[in-house]
């Protein structure tokens, strides 16, 4: 029978939960690296016992762990937590400055790893994006880190600007079908994809209208919170933007809105079932100024039809004085027949419904506020 | 010998104890103790200080012999006790945070 491994971080430490096919009974394991904040692991795809995490404090900075045994022990590789951006002539980019809080220009400053994305293919091979934002990528494991300046550096990175938790690169997608094509976001900056590998970038933010910025169809500017995919279908992109839920049919270079009947279009999280490409998820949250589920009710929103319909799903789930909130790298899906879901809170339940959202069970209840959930399905 | 106290969350991410034990050559120096304590611990190189600038994280402190080294020159030479293995070499987290 096929098992499931939930990799959660949380603001104190790292989590991973094991169960069987069942989904029913669970194994806890941690806290690792208790006391750090842990902003995101995630396994390879070409070796699932291969994991990556970002661990990282405002005290000590930044440190990149592995592991090679599917959590049980870890390391810090090499020069695992340098991220310096490329300023080289070969290959890097003049570190120019990016727009700040208040309007002015602020110099580039590496502060965290965000989110980390192990290659398809490659266990080495894994992606970081990062705050200030940038994107790195290591080939040999974590031991280093090379940027890919061409997006910092591409032209628009002055007009970049910080959301409320810093400017950070958060998403990151690879397309299973083009090793060439990459996509990821910031905020608030927007969506980019590459087409050559990560050298060249386009912004992808046309049809997004954000009313909070001078002009709310820039080019740049939006507040992109998380894109998702559909592994087979690469080309159609789903979003949940600061306020709108987005959808995309050829690869991110025109938008259009499905929020449809949301009670509320503001949200961090948006993923896509394992085997319904048009079957979509998002977590709605009251507004910008108070970041907790309305009414009290934590309730999921699934659209089957790729958006506009949605249906509340709340089986299971606390449906008075609820308050939390679901952060954008705090939900997953497993690739299991009966599709299961998984998303975490800053209150620290993380829930799992075994059959695509219908009724749901809390694995644990009081963990740390968490940061980021991911499921690897394993055989 | 160079006697190193860590804090707590570094023990911990270089897999050792309270303290650690160092030889630095010539006249030891806040800097040529960091550079050997970061060979000897590679995972230690950038939570102490920062990667490019060299300079020491902001919420962190450097003391020994109950005097505050945190601002002196880093190429200034440690105290005479510290260099003997008398006393150790103290490396701070603030007391900050939750």
């Amino acid at each position: 029978m096929s098992k499931v491994r939930v990799l959660v971080g949380t603001r104190k430490g790292a989590f991973v939960l094991s169960s069987d096919g069942k989904r029913e009974q669970w194994d806890v394991s941690g806290p690792h690296f208790a006391g750090w904040e842990m902003y995101h692991l995630k396994g390879s795809p070409a070796d699932p016992n291969r994991l990556y995490a970002s661990q990282s404090s405002g005290w000590f900075g930044q440190v990149i762990q592995r592991s090679n045994d599917g959590g049980k022990t870890w390391e810090a590789p090499g020069k695992s937590n340098q991220f310096a951006y490329d300023t080289s002539s070969e290959t890097g980019k003049p570190l120019t400055t990016h727009q700040f809080y208040d309007g002015t220009q602020h110099p580039w400053e590496f502060k965290r790893v965000w989110h980390l994305e192990p290659s398809f293919t490659d266990p080495d091979t894994v992606y970081a994006g990062v705050e200030d934002a940038a994107l790195f990528r290591s080939t040999d494991g974590a031991h280093s880190w090379h940027e890919l300046a061409g997006l910092r550096g591409h032209g628009t990175g002055p007009k970049w600007q910080p959301g409320a938790g810093g400017l950070c690169l958060h998403t990151i997608l690879l397309d299973p079908a083009n090793p060439a094509r990459m996509y990821i976001a910031i905020s608030s900056a927007g969506a980019f994809r590459t087409d050559d590998g990560g050298q060249t970038w386009k912004p992808i933010n046309q049809g997004l209208r954000s009313q909070y910025i001078p002009d709310p169809t820039a080019e740049v500017g939006h507040c992109v919170h998380r894109l998702a995919l559909h592994l087979s279908r690469p080309d159609v992109l789903f979003m949940q933007k600061h306020w709108d839920v987005m959808r995309s049919d050829n690869a991110g270079d025109l938008w259009h809105e499905v929020s449809g009947n949301l009670p509320t279009d503001f949200g961090f999280v948006i993923d896509v079932h394992a085997h319904e490409p048009e079957t979509i998820y998002v977590v709605p949250i009251k507004s910008d100024s108070e970041h907790f589920v309305p009414d009290g009710k934590l309730r999921v929103y699934r659209s089957r039809t790729g958006g506009n319909e949605w249906e509340a799903l709340t089986k299971g789930l606390p449906q008075n004085d609820c308050y939390v909130n679901v952060l954008r790298d705090a939900m997953a899906v497993d690739a299991l027949d009966q599709c299961g879901i998984y998303f975490g809170t800053t209150g620290g339940q993380v829930y799992a419904s075994a059959d695509a959202g219908d009724n749901w069970a809390p694995i644990v209840r009081d963990l740390p506020a968490v940061l980021s959930v991911e499921v690897q399905t394993l055989p | 010998m160079i006697r190193v106290e860590l804090p707590q969350h570094l023990r911990t991410l270089a897999g050792v104890g309270s303290e650690v034990e160092i030889d630095v050559e010539g006249q030891p120096t806040q800097r040529s103790v960091l550079d050997a304590l970061e060979a000897r611990y590679p995972m230690l190189r950038g939570t102490i200080r920062d990667h490019v600038t060299r300079q020491r994280r902001p919420f962190l402190r450097f003391f020994a012999c109950e005097q505050d080294l945190s601002h002196e020159p880093s190429d200034a030479p440690l105290p005479e006790s510290v260099a003997s293995g008398t006393e150790p070499f103290l490396i701070i987290g603030a007391i900050a945070g939750g």
